[in-house]
């Protein structure tokens, strides 16, 4: 990668209508790195991520990508260098796998879609990237969930992105797909030093596989950081409201979260500090 | 990953794959587009006195032939070629509402966008009197109209395709008692020309109705068929298009105001012929298969269903029906079966 682009948000304050979501937010994605956001439901994750993707605009502040405000460069432009996949997507009925990940193609095309064959090496490689080149002439209505994410996950690579910004890519999968996905994109982040902002759910996830963490409670940025520095029982407590023990993961050293219900704890005594 | 496939296998894969689906397209659109102008050349040849193709051929070719000259040129060109392109107007506009909304029942007839165009080109032509071409342009204004109103009452708070659909099936309520208030206080020489209103005619075609038609699509055919990628891209959703460089509201607004003006400008030319904008889209669909814009296919599909109805209604049944009597027949059972289909799945896609 020659040129490392830059997203940043800066003050940035978004609203629905009267209702503010985020205030006031700034933000420097590290570039090269993956970022995941974590927070309580309707904490303005999801709001942040969609206006750092020029989907939503802001009422005060700006999105900068490579020191410029996102909301005044044509989308075309963005979408060759910054990628997203939204929570919902939908797939149009009986579509082809690679029907829809060559869809990922579009910001690179002229007017008239004229087909070249660096288009087709990058679907190819994209479907290669995420296992599911032997998918490629199915109907992604045939697929598993797991499957099925894979091949969105493909669309955004076909969109070859320098940047990319996924909405909860885990929800809705079970366990096993869950984290194939993450080391999925943790090899695009490290082969191709994709940048990558993630909205996640599983604190332990968001965790493991974050390079930068940050967590958010009510529209503002509570902590950022390393994992290991951001995730104390405080920041749990104050972001969701939650007593928690926290140690370090036995495989990897990262922060595991372990929450304290009022059920099923061993007496006090028992628990390690 | 179980399976594991050299590059140069995938790129072969990829690029076969999209060969395939681009030669499916194309057959199927040729095919569709050789039973159009097979139905538009019978329609020409075939009436209460058969005309050769030769001799048809001479006529359109403008050699004076006693008989043929007049049953052909005056009567069955402006006729064939109202129907034609009216079906066109239909098939293409329908399926474009019906594609964005991602609902079959989203069609323009069922949600009162047909209807607005109907009740301003009566009120036109009864009420203020008004020729051809300022009728069309009225039924265009009308039929935007009733577009913006649904999206307003709709989409204030964020509303589903259900919702929308629900609106717009009161806003053709409105509409089409507009339609027969107007009519029922229409002069008796007006009623011939009012009636077309209610189930679309091309009894009384001729070619100034044609050409504002044609020389509208013209213009806006081109444009559709180019927009007609983005509304591809938009099927992914409206955030995932977004993402992929598509001006999501730009194409959205543009979408909608070309298939109005086609929908409006073919409502003007024969009335509001029944369900062939809410028929075309999905015949178009499920003959085509997930390879391509449906947008072209459903229009010469719109073509084919109003040429055939209205030969059907002109000779087989014994005594002239208007041609929306047909299509109305062929289209309600697919009304009723989708409704049924919907309340059993809680929604449908095209």
């Amino acid at each position: 990668m020659t040129v490392e682009h830059t997203l940043a948000a800066d003050a940035l304050t978004l609203a629905y209508g009267d209702r503010t979501i985020v205030e006031a937010l700034s933000l420097a994605v590290p570039a090269g790195r993956i970022t995941t956001i974590v927070g309580a439901n309707a904490c303005g994750k999801s709001t942040l991520l969609k206006s750092m993707a020029r989907l939503l605009s802001p009422v005060a502040g700006h999105v900068l990508l490579d020191g410029k405000s996102i909301h005044r460069m044509p989308t075309r432009q963005v979408a060759r260098v910054l990628g997203l996949l939204p929570q919902s997507p939908i797939a149009p009925d009986g579509i082809a796998v690679s029907d829809l990940v060559s869809r990922g193609r579009h910001p690179h095309q002229g007017p008239l879609a004229r087909w070249t064959s660096a288009d087709d090496a990058a679907i190819a490689g994209a479907l290669e990237a995420t296992g599911t080149a032997h998918l490629a002439d199915r109907s992604v209505d045939e697929l598993s969930g797991g499957q099925r994410q894979r091949v969105w996950i493909a669309m955004a690579l076909a969109q070859q992105t320098d940047l990319l910004l996924l909405d909860e890519p885990t929800t809705f999968l079970d366990i096993s797909h869950q984290i194939d996905v993450l080391d999925l994109l943790t090899d695009l982040n490290r082969d191709r030093g994709t940048t990558i902002v993630m909205v996640l759910h599983d604190l332990n996830l968001a965790a493991r596989y974050a390079d930068h963490l940050v967590a958010m409670v009510d529209g503002r940025i509570l902590a950022a950081g390393e994992p290991a520095s951001v995730l104390t029982t405080d920041v749990v407590r104050a972001v969701f409201g939650l007593e928690s023990r926290i140690m370090p993961d036995p495989l990897t050293g990262r922060p595991m979260v372990i929450p304290l219900g009022r059920h099923h704890t061993i007496t006090d005594a028992d628990a390690p500090a | 990953m179980s399976v594991t496939t050299s590059a140069v296998q995938a790129t072969d894969i990829v690029r076969a794959g999209r060969r395939r689906r681009r030669r499916r397209w194309i057959a199927v659109t040729s095919v569709l587009a050789a039973v159009a102008l097979i139905a538009y050349a019978l329609s020409l040849m075939v009436g209460q006195t058969f005309y050769s193709p030769a001799e048809v051929w001479g006529v359109l070719t403008g050699q004076r032939l006693p008989g043929a000259s007049f049953t052909v040129g005056e009567l069955r060109l402006p006729r064939a070629t109202t129907a034609l392109l009216t079906g066109l107007c239909f098939g293409m506009g329908g399926v474009v509402f019906q594609t964005m909304l991602r609902n079959p029942l989203a069609s323009p007839d069922v949600i009162g966008i047909s209807s607005g165009a109907s009740a301003a080109a009566v009120t036109g032509i009864v009420v203020l009197g008004l020729g051809e071409t300022p009728v069309s342009f009225l039924a265009t204004g009308a039929a935007l109209m009733a577009a913006l109103l649904i999206y307003l009452l709709a989409y204030k708070r964020g509303g589903s395709g259900a919702r929308l659909i629900l609106i717009g099936i009161g806003v053709a309520a409105i509409c089409n008692s507009v339609v027969s208030y107007v009519i029922s206080r229409a002069a008796e020489w007006d009623l011939q020309t009012a009636m077309r209103w209610i189930t679309g005619n091309l009894n009384d075609a001729s070619w100034d109705k044609v050409l504002p038609l044609s020389a509208v699509m013209v213009l806006v055919v081109p444009a559709l068929l180019l927009l007609a990628r983005d509304l591809e891209l938009l099927r992914v959703g409206d955030e995932t298009a977004s993402a992929l460089g598509v001006r999501v509201e730009r194409s959205r607004l543009l979408l909608i105001v070309t298939a109005v003006c086609l929908l409006a400008f073919a409502t003007a030319a024969a009335g509001p012929i029944s369900f062939v904008a809410f028929l075309a889209g999905p015949i178009a669909v499920r003959i085509l298969g997930p390879v391509g814009s449906p947008v072209l296919p459903a229009g010469l599909v719109g073509a084919v269903l109003v040429l055939v109805s209205d030969f059907v209604a002109q000779y087989a049944l014994g005594t002239r029906l208007p041609v929306g009597v047909v299509t109305g027949v062929l289209g309600a059972p697919y009304l009723v079966y989708l409704l049924i289909r919907s309340s059993r799945t809680g929604g449908s896609s095209l």
